[in-house]
């Protein structure tokens, strides 16, 4: 039985000033509420559906043969002595993983809005979980990409070691932009025509199909190439995989930083105007 | 002011709706940045706008609730009830006031949120207990009682979509009555289901209220008020008519009937009159009053069952109409809809002004119990909407004349002309 204390919790329900408070602590709280809405979004995911859980490996597999026929053999893309297959193969299962989630992610308040406006719990969950739940896939299809890239006489070192760092920078780099979009497609339904192409142009710049040594930038692009996190965390777990080039590591850490920076400026969005997805959801 | 021995203090609590301002957020950036720019030529014109084009749902509300009461919510449809209840359990932000709660809350908006068809009853109990707020060691502990009460064992594993509606909402509340916050909001959710469920859930209600929980309970059935609530509050037009013993609350609530005075009319004109959920209408073609007229020609706000009934429906246009539809939905005080009367698209030629539109119900189908009516206009668009513009009463049988408020829930809302055939010794099938 629950029992009131002699001083139970005060809480204060006024108009919120433009001060965000990001309240970990009661997202902390509630990760058991997040755990039951991945498996929900997981277990939902591929009802009714005849591949079911083959979709997520399907999905890079495709993309490694049609990248491999047209850009490998008929474009004849540079890959800096590396087969191309397992090139394009890595960045596949990576990008589909933030792509995915992403896309998931942007229509998830929308799409419980029936819980919004019943009942409380951090929003932020909502737009999180997609995100989780996309680890799993994550999982599966490199463990089918081991497999491939065994087939190719590529074989895990001790680099992969440093693969949860990048792996981390696609998930913080997913919950940013998914929450961001998240939010805006609560006011503006715009963003559901906006996404699919901003993922499309996004990849174009990621390093999903190409290396980025073997672009032979200029300044100031060669920069501005590793601004973008995703692109760092892809060449950075094809490397941990498959070795070869690497980034260097102040590289490293701006893509880093701009994945912080899509991160903080996505939550901090999403929490601004969480207090009104109630009202016109 | 503060006091510990409040489990709920509510000071000045209000919230302000834009009206029609709905659809631009729904729709797309492009309307956003027109938005923007006509708010910026309105400027200049200085800031009478605002003032037309807002409602308070809450209107400055301030009450408290002592620890262990049991507050039972009263009014009508629009008066800021589950407004209210919304910014108490944090759904939605005040755009005023305060209010300061002790005490883990646990709010039931509707019976099942979150329940997903896709997955089974064991899985949606405990996600559904975790979007209400309970620990998963809370939820193991209690799944085998939750289970007994939903009466659902043997289904336990299977997809709620293939549940029976009766099955699906004993889970669903089975879940909820499980909830042990030290307050506990409860909209309304006894108007699902039928007599059966909603005597249980009125028992582990009184159950639940009986350990000294604060419990803050919205319901229009006043036999669930007077029974469970300690303290009564009436809202009206969003802010507090009256605070006390629920007797006499229910009893100055129930004899007010109409804001109009007149029982079976309402003038539409009157502001007090349009409230509610604020909608998107164009307002060209507006209702300005309805009198709901019986056998005798008298306007009457109590009918018996199978009397006729003639709506009379009186409208202004502001600009020519050549095409007209007009729907009258009938519904029960708790949101039930039991029938709408549709006028169907009328090809008609009207000038601006006022005009009027009757509606005759020859044999009214509905039995005892209270009623209310909705009332749409749309020409190509649409044009007006208001809810529960008037009540009125089925007092039963003609010539028998009791409380309305009894045996609805074994009679039901629809009397259905029928025939009995007498009984008779069954014939034993011949055998094959």
């Amino acid at each position: 039985m629950a029992v009131a204390s002699s001083t139970p919790e005060l809480q204060v329900i006024r108009p919120s000033t433009r001060w965000v408070d990001l309240d970990l602590r009661e997202l902390w709280r509630s990760r058991e509420l997040l755990y039951f809405l991945t498996v929900r979004d997981l277990k939902v995911r591929y009802k009714q559906t005849f591949l079911g859980i083959v979709w997520a490996v399907l999905q890079p597999v495709m993309y490694m043969v049609v990248f491999t026929l047209f850009f490998g053999r008929l474009a004849g893309l540079q890959t800096q002595g590396q087969a191309y297959a397992p090139l394009t193969l890595t960045g596949s299962v990576l990008w589909l993983f933030f792509a995915n989630s992403v896309t998931m992610s942007s229509t998830s308040l929308v799409g419980s809005s029936n819980l919004i406006t019943k009942v409380y719990f951090p929003r932020l969950l909502s737009a999180a979980s997609p995100v989780v739940a996309g680890l799993v896939d994550l999982a599966l299809s490199s463990a089918v990409m081991l497999g491939i890239m065994a087939a190719y006489g590529y074989y895990p070192t001790w680099r992969v070691v440093l693969i949860p760092p990048f792996v981390l920078l696609a998930i913080g780099t997913a919950i940013g932009v998914g929450s961001w979009l998240a939010a805006l497609n609560v006011k503006y339904r715009d963003v559901r025509f906006a996404v699919p192409f901003l993922l499309q142009l996004w990849m174009f710049a990621s390093a999903v199909f190409y290396v980025f040594a073997a672009l032979h930038l200029r300044e100031p692009w060669h920069t501005l190439f590793w601004v973008n996190p995703m692109a760092v965390a892809i060449e950075g777990w094809r490397w941990t995989l498959l070795g070869g080039p690497h980034a260097s590591y102040a590289h490293v850490a701006l893509g880093t930083l701009g994945g912080l920076l899509v991160l903080v400026a996505g939550v901090v969005y999403f929490r601004r105007k969480e207090r009104e997805f109630a009202d016109i959801v | 002011m503060s006091s510990p021995a409040h489990a709920i203090e509510v000071r000045d609590l209000a919230k302000r709706y834009r009206l029609g301002e709905q659809d631009v957020l729904h729709g797309s950036m492009r309307d956003a940045f027109a938005n923007v720019l006509a708010r910026g030529l309105h400027l200049a014109r200085g800031r009478g706008r605002e003032k037309r084009d807002t409602l308070w749902a809450l209107d400055h509300v301030t009450f408290d609730v002592a620890r262990g009461d049991v507050l039972g919510i009263v009014g009508r449809n629009g008066a800021g009830k589950t407004t209210l209840l919304k910014i108490l359990s944090r759904i939605t932000e005040p755009t005023e006031g305060e209010a300061r709660i002790r005490g883990r809350v646990g709010s039931l908006l509707e019976v099942g949120t979150g329940f997903h068809g896709d997955l089974t009853g064991r899985e949606n109990i405990f996600l559904n207990g975790a979007i209400l707020g309970m620990r998963r060691r809370e939820i193991e502990r209690k799944f085998d009682e939750m289970v007994a009460f939903a009466e659902v064992e043997r289904f336990i594993d299977t997809p709620v979509k293939r549940y029976s509606s009766g099955m699906y909402l004993r889970l669903a509340f089975a879940v909820a009555a499980h909830l042990e916050p030290e307050i506990l909001i409860v909209d309304e959710v006894l108007a699902v289901g039928d007599a059966a469920f909603q005597r249980k859930c009125l028992g582990k209600m009184s159950e639940v209220s009986g350990e000294g929980r604060t419990v803050l309970l919205v319901s229009h059935n006043m036999g669930a008020i007077t029974s469970l609530a300690s303290t009564c509050l009436w809202l009206d037009a969003g802010k507090v008519r009256r605070i006390g013993a629920p007797g006499e609350v229910v009893a100055a609530y129930l004899s007010e009937g109409h804001v109009s005075g007149e029982p079976g009319y309402a003038d539409l004109r009157n502001p007090d009159l349009r409230r509610g959920v604020p909608k998107q209408t164009h307002r060209e073609v507006l209702f300005e009053s309805v009198r709901l007229v019986d056998a005798a020609g008298q306007t009457s706000g109590v009918f018996f069952e199978h009397d006729p009934m003639r709506i009379d429906l009186r409208l202004r246009a502001h600009v020519p109409v050549a095409s007209l539809e007009v729907l009258c939905k009938v519904s029960t005080l708790e949101g039930a809809l039991v029938f709408t009367l549709t006028s169907g698209v009328m090809d008609v030629d009207l000038e601006a002004g006022a005009f009027e539109l009757p509606v005759e119900i020859p044999d009214l189908p509905l039995k005892r119990g209270r009623y209310q009516l909705d009332l749409y206009a749309l020409t190509r668009v649409p044009q007006d909407d208001v809810r529960g513009v008037i009540e009125f009463e089925i007092a039963g049988p003609r010539g028998e004349v009791t409380d309305p408020r009894h045996a609805r829930d074994i009679l039901g809302v629809v009397d259905v002309e029928h025939e009995w055939g007498g009984v008779r010794q069954a014939v034993a099938p011949a055998r094959r």
